[in-house]
């Protein structure tokens, strides 16, 4: 496995990091995604910001319930031993460091952990937060899943982010078709990346200066289909 | 005798005048008091100021009384939801004023809105365009910014049953933000399904006890984007 890393494969990968028990809330995109690949023999209980703790996945078609929906508003389920709340609740497991794990699509991200997810700043489309601010300050950790470059090939990893920032300082690990880094107060450590790239090559696709993790192993995922 | 039951939406609406602030409960379509909000806009209001967490559809729900062009200010945390154009630059809606606010953010200046707590710290948006003249302090070494609560003239509420007193019972993800605008607001008005006896709803399931309701309109089949619920 040399190549770039598909979205699943970045989900699979992702979800290998999530420890049994924890309690994880997941951005739209390929985070999505993750539930799907978390190993059969670890608990992981789901949060969705409009009200449910221990969610299951999406409902099947033709067996929706619109009166159970995830934070997309889309059908889904609730797992035994799941709960409702408020929003007021909801947030308070956000915002009061209750969430072990957050993950989230990104914009941009810098070297010091800022992440910009929110707004493209272009005036044309309304902005729309969301809770993104809300997980992105308040979870444990926060994990960025996003395409190592734009599709006009320059970084999404950063020096400084020029859109509009969602949260300071806030990204602890960024996973990527290329390669996962973790952010420290050191600056970005490569622990993974594929390969078929050298670290300066890695280096040349990012826009923050990046270091070898001494630990540094290749970046792999099974074929999915 | 206690009965906050009225018959007709134009009761249940009554005194809901130009300029005031709506809240409306609501996640998606979920939860979301469409009745009501429709029969407000048949009543053809100006210069509303709405507060909820965001459009679903222009046509419907929050998006049909802003589009009917009753709404001046929207407060939300996702104006704009997927599929929608609504307050984009070239349509007719672009000129409302939007105060975009995240949504845990939110629900806390709604709830303190109804707790009586007129603002508090947080660090959700420090450093980010939506705290922008803010006041902000550092609390042992956190930057925070000060938020300050929200309270309406109406909110419009979406329960699954209620009683006389307006004691109220929610069904899975409907509850959302019904319970802490229905504590946020000088007139309460819930739109349910079911009226039951008093009595006859179990007091471990109430999420809205009746103090926080004022009117309460049974409507057996809701008008919903999904079809039947």
């Amino acid at each position: 496995m040399t190549h770039p890393l598909s979205r699943p494969q970045i989900a699979w990968r992702a979800a290998q990091d999530i420890p049994d028990g924890a309690i994880v809330n997941l951005g739209i995109g390929m985070p999505l995604g993750i539930p799907n690949f978390i190993p059969e023999e670890r608990e992981v209980i789901l949060h969705s910001e409009n009200g449910l703790l221990g969610m299951g996945p999406p409902a099947k078609e033709g067996e929706e319930d619109w009166e159970l929906v995830n934070a997309g508003t889309m059908a889904t389920t609730l797992l035994p031993g799941g709960s409702y709340f408020h929003h007021a609740d909801s947030f308070a497991m956000i915002r009061g460091g209750h969430i072990d794990i957050c993950a989230l699509g990104a914009f941009q991200v810098a070297a010091n952990g800022d992440l910009a997810n929110w707004n493209l700043g272009d005036g044309v489309r309304t902005p729309t937060v969301g809770g993104a601010m809300d997980l992105a300050v308040g979870a444990k950790r926060v994990f960025v899943l996003t395409d190592h470059n734009a599709r006009d090939g320059g970084p999404k990893i950063v020096e400084k982010c020029t859109l509009p920032l969602t949260g300071l300082a806030c990204v602890d690990r960024i996973y990527t078709d290329l390669a996962i880094i973790e952010v420290t107060l050191a600056g970005l450590v490569v622990l993974e990346h594929i390969a078929e790239l050298s670290f300066e090559e890695l280096q040349d696709k990012t826009g923050a200066p990046l270091q070898q993790s001494a630990d540094w192993k290749a970046l792999e995922a099974p074929q999915l289909d | 005798m206690i009965n906050k039951q009225v018959s007709n939406l134009t009761e249940a609406l009554a005194g809901i005048a130009d300029g005031m602030t709506i809240m409306a409960g609501g996640f998606g379509d979920a939860g979301s008091p469409n009745d009501l909000i429709h029969g407000l806009m048949e009543r053809q209001l100006k210069g509303l100021t709405l507060i909820g967490n965001g459009v679903v559809a222009e046509d419907f729900g929050q998006g049909r009384i802003i589009t009917a062009g009753c709404v001046d200010k929207y407060i939300a945390s996702f104006p704009r939801g997927p599929g929608t154009t609504i307050f984009d630059a070239g349509t007719p809606t672009e000129n409302i004023e939007l105060e975009v606010v995240p949504q845990g953010t939110l629900a806390e200046r709604i709830r303190a809105g109804g707790a009586g707590i007129p603002g508090f710290y947080t660090g959700t948006a420090f450093g980010t365009p939506l705290a922008e003249g803010k006041e902000t302090r550092e609390i042992d070494g956190r930057e925070y910014v000060f938020e300050r609560a929200i309270k309406a003239d109406v909110a419009l509420i979406m329960a699954k049953r209620a009683d006389r007193w307006g004691n109220l019972e929610y069904v899975k993800s409907c509850r959302n933000f019904n319970p802490i605008m229905a504590m946020a607001a000088e007139l309460t008005i819930v739109q349910v399904e079911e009226i039951a006896e008093l009595g006859e709803l179990d007091p471990e399931r109430i999420a809205t006890p009746g103090i926080f309701v004022d009117r309460v309109i049974k409507v057996e089949i809701p008008a919903t984007l999904y079809g039947e619920p």
